[in-house]
C-alpha cells in the first residue's frame, strides 16, 4: 500500500491537498499512528477520516448515531460471548467452544472498532451499559435466567443476538448512504453477523432444534419470548415482485421468505434489546 | 470549501472513491491497488460485450449477473447430487439453489427492460460428482458473492437498493458460513474472509468479475458502473 503515491495522485487534482492536510507530516504521522490500531483492510475507513479532516467535513450526525447505536449492541453482543466463555461448563469444549471463541473476539474487535472510529471523527464513544442477559431488566430473573448455566439457553439467546445484529446493520445501512469507508465498514461487520447466525443456528440444529442455517417465514425456533426479532421475516414480497413462485419457478413460500433477510427500525431494535439492558 | 463529492468534476486521472474501494478489496486486490494507484492511467477495459449500464441500474445488472452464475451452479448440483451427499446436505444445498434462483428471478424482474440477457456459464472445470470439486467451488461463489454485494454498497446511490442488497447479502452469508462448515466444521468466519477488525470482505466489480470469468462464456462489460 503505497499512500505517498496516492497523495501524489490527489496533488495532481488538486494542488493545496497537502496545505489541507497541514503539515503532510504530521498527516501522515496521525495516519499511520491511526493505522496502528487499525489495520489495513480498514485502511478507506482510515483514509477517509483523514480526508474528511483535510477537507474540513466532519462525520454527519446521522453516521455518528449509527457508530453509537451499533457500539451499544456490539457491547451487548460482545459481554454476553466474553461471559458466555467464561463460564465454566457451560459451553462443551472442542468445536462448540471453537466456535464461540471466535465469535467472542469477533465482536471485542468490532467494539474495538468502533471505538477507533468514532474517536478518528472526534466522537466520544458511549459507554458500556450494564447488561441483564436474563432479560430481566436488571433483576437477573428474567425469562433466560439460566443463559450462562444451560448450554441451550445460551445459544438460544445467541441465535436472537445474532439474528436481530444481521437486521440491525441492515436498517441503518441507508443511513450511511454518502458516508464511504463507514458504509462499507458497517456492511463488513453486517454479514459476519450473518455467518454468526447461520453457524448458531447450525449448532442449535445439532442440538435438536427446528432450525435452518437461514430465517423460515417468521419461525424463531426458540419460542414467542423472542418473536419480535422474527417480525416481517415472513415477507413474499420484494419491491412489490412476488418472489414465491416467481417466473414459474419452483420456489415456496419459505424459499421465498429465507432467500431475503430483513431490515428492523433502530426503535424496533431497542425495543428488542431493552429488557437486556439495565 | 470544497470537498471530496463537489471536485468530482475535476479532470482527475484518479477517481478518489475507488481507489479507497480499492484499498478495501483485501490481499487478493493488491495488485489491482497497485495497478490503480501507481500508473497514471485508467485500466484498460475492453468495450465489447454484453454491457451491464450503468448507475443503480448497473449494480442491479451486476448482481443479477452473479446471481445468474450462483444459481445456474446450484441448479447443476441439485440435478445430480454428488457421490455419497446425506439428506440433510441435499436439504440445504436444494434450499440455496431455490434461494439464488429467486435472487436471480427477482433482478429480472426488478429489471424489466434493462436486464441484461441470460448468460452461458462455463463450468467445465468442476466435477459434480464430487464433493470436494462442489463444495469447493461453492464456498468460492458464496464468499466472492458477499464481498461483491459488500463492496458495491457504496456504488449504490437509491436506499431502497441499497436495503435490497442488504436484504440479499445476509442471506449470501448465511450460504458462506454453512458451505464452510459443511466443509470444515468452525470455519465458518475464519482469518481467510475476516480480518483482525472483525470484518468481512469487500471486492469492486472488476475484481470479482474478473474472479468469475472462468465460469462466465458471455463476455461482460463493466465500462459504464459507477465508479463512485
Amino acid at each position: 500500500m503505497n499512500i505517498l503515491n496516492i497523495l501524489e495522485e490527489i496533488e495532481k487534482t488538486d494542488a493545496e491537498v497537502y496545505e489541507r492536510i497541514s503539515p503532510r507530516r504530521k498527516a501522515m504521522a496521525e495516519f499511520y499512528g491511526f493505522g496502528k490500531k487499525v489495520a489495513l483492510a480498514s485502511l478507506p475507513l482510515a483514509l477517509g477520516t483523514m480526508f474528511k479532516k483535510a477537507y474540513a467535513q466532519t462525520a454527519s450526525a446521522d453516521v455518528e448515531a449509527v457508530l453509537q447505536f451499533a457500539l451499544t449492541l456490539e457491547y451487548l453482543e460482545a459481554e454476553f460471548y466474553t461471559r458466555g466463555v467464561a463460564a465454566a461448563g457451560l459451553i462443551p469444549a472442542g468445536a462448540p467452544l471453537g466456535a464461540i471463541t471466535t465469535i467472542r473476539d469477533h465482536e471485542n474487535q468490532h467494539v474495538a472498532f468502533l471505538k477507533t472510529a468514532l474517536m478518528s471523527l472526534g466522537k466520544t464513544p458511549v459507554s458500556k451499559p450494564t447488561f441483564d442477559f436474563s432479560a430481566g431488566k436488571g433483576s437477573n430473573s428474567g425469562p433466560f435466567a439460566n443463559v450462562f448455566t444451560n448450554y441451550d439457553t445460551f445459544l438460544a439467546v445467541a441465535q436472537t443476538f445474532e439474528d436481530t445484529g444481521v437486521r440491525a446493520y441492515k436498517g441503518q445501512a441507508p443511513a450511511l448512504i454518502g458516508s464511504g469507508g463507514v458504509l462499507t465498514a458497517a456492511l463488513n461487520i453486517h454479514s459476519v453477523e450473518a455467518r454468526h447466525a447461520a453457524h448458531i443456528r447450525q449448532m442449535r440444529k445439532a442440538r435438536g432444534a427446528n432450525v435452518k442455517p437461514w430465517i423460515t417465514g417468521m419461525d424463531t425456533g426458540i419460542g414467542a419470548i423472542v418473536q419480535k426479532s422474527y417480525e416481517g421475516e415472513e415477507l413474499e414480497t420484494q419491491a412489490g415482485i412476488k418472489i414465491t413462485g416467481i417466473n414459474g419457478q419452483a420456489i415456496s413460500v419459505n424459499a421465498a421468505t429465507e432467500a431475503f433477510d430483513e431490515p428492523l427500525t433502530k426503535a424496533q431494535i431497542l425495543a428488542i434489546v431493552d429488557p437486556f439492558i439495565v | 470549501m470544497e470537498n471530496l463529492r463537489t471536485q468530482k468534476d475535476h479532470s482527475a486521472r484518479l477517481d478518489r472513491r475507488s481507489f479507497l474501494q480499492f484499498a478495501g478489496a483485501g490481499a487478493a486486490g493488491i495488485a489491482l491497488l497497485a495497478a490503480g494507484c501507481k500508473k497514471d492511467e485508467s485500466m484498460m477495459m475492453d468495450s465489447t460485450g454484453v454491457n451491464l449500464g450503468s448507475g443503480d441500474v448497473g449494480i442491479l445488472n451486476y448482481a443479477y449477473a452473479l446471481e445468474q452464475l450462483e444459481a445456474a451452479f446450484y441448479t447443476r448440483v441439485a440435478s445430480s447430487f454428488y457421490t455419497g451427499i446425506t439428506e440433510a446436505e441435499r436439504l440445504l444445498l436444494s434450499d440455496i439453489r431455490d434461494h439464488e434462483i429467486a435472487h436471480r428471478e427477482f433482478f429480472k424482474n426488478a429489471l424489466g427492460s434493462n436486464a441484461i440477457p441470460g448468460l452461458e456459464v462455463d463450468f467445465s472445470m468442476i466435477n459434480f460428482s464430487s464433493r470436494e470439486s462442489v463444495l469447493g467451488t461453492a464456498k468460492a461463489f458464496e464468499d466472492l458473492g458477499v464481498s461483491a454485494y459488500n463492496g458495491a454498497g457504496v456504488l449504490i446511490k437509491d436506499a431502497a437498493y441499497l436495503t435490497l442488497a442488504g436484504k440479499i447479502v445476509s442471506v449470501e452469508a448465511r450460504h458462506a458460513a454453512l458451505i464452510r462448515d459443511l466443509i470444515s466444521n468452525g470455519s465458518f468466519a475464519n482469518s481467510e474472509v475476516i480480518d483482525n477488525n472483525g470484518l468481512d470482505k469487500s471486492r469492486l466489480p472488476l475484481e470479482v468479475l474478473g474472479i468469475a470469468a472462468p465460469f462466465i462464456k458471455t463476455k461482460i462489460n463493466a465500462n459504464d458502473l459507477p465508479k463512485s
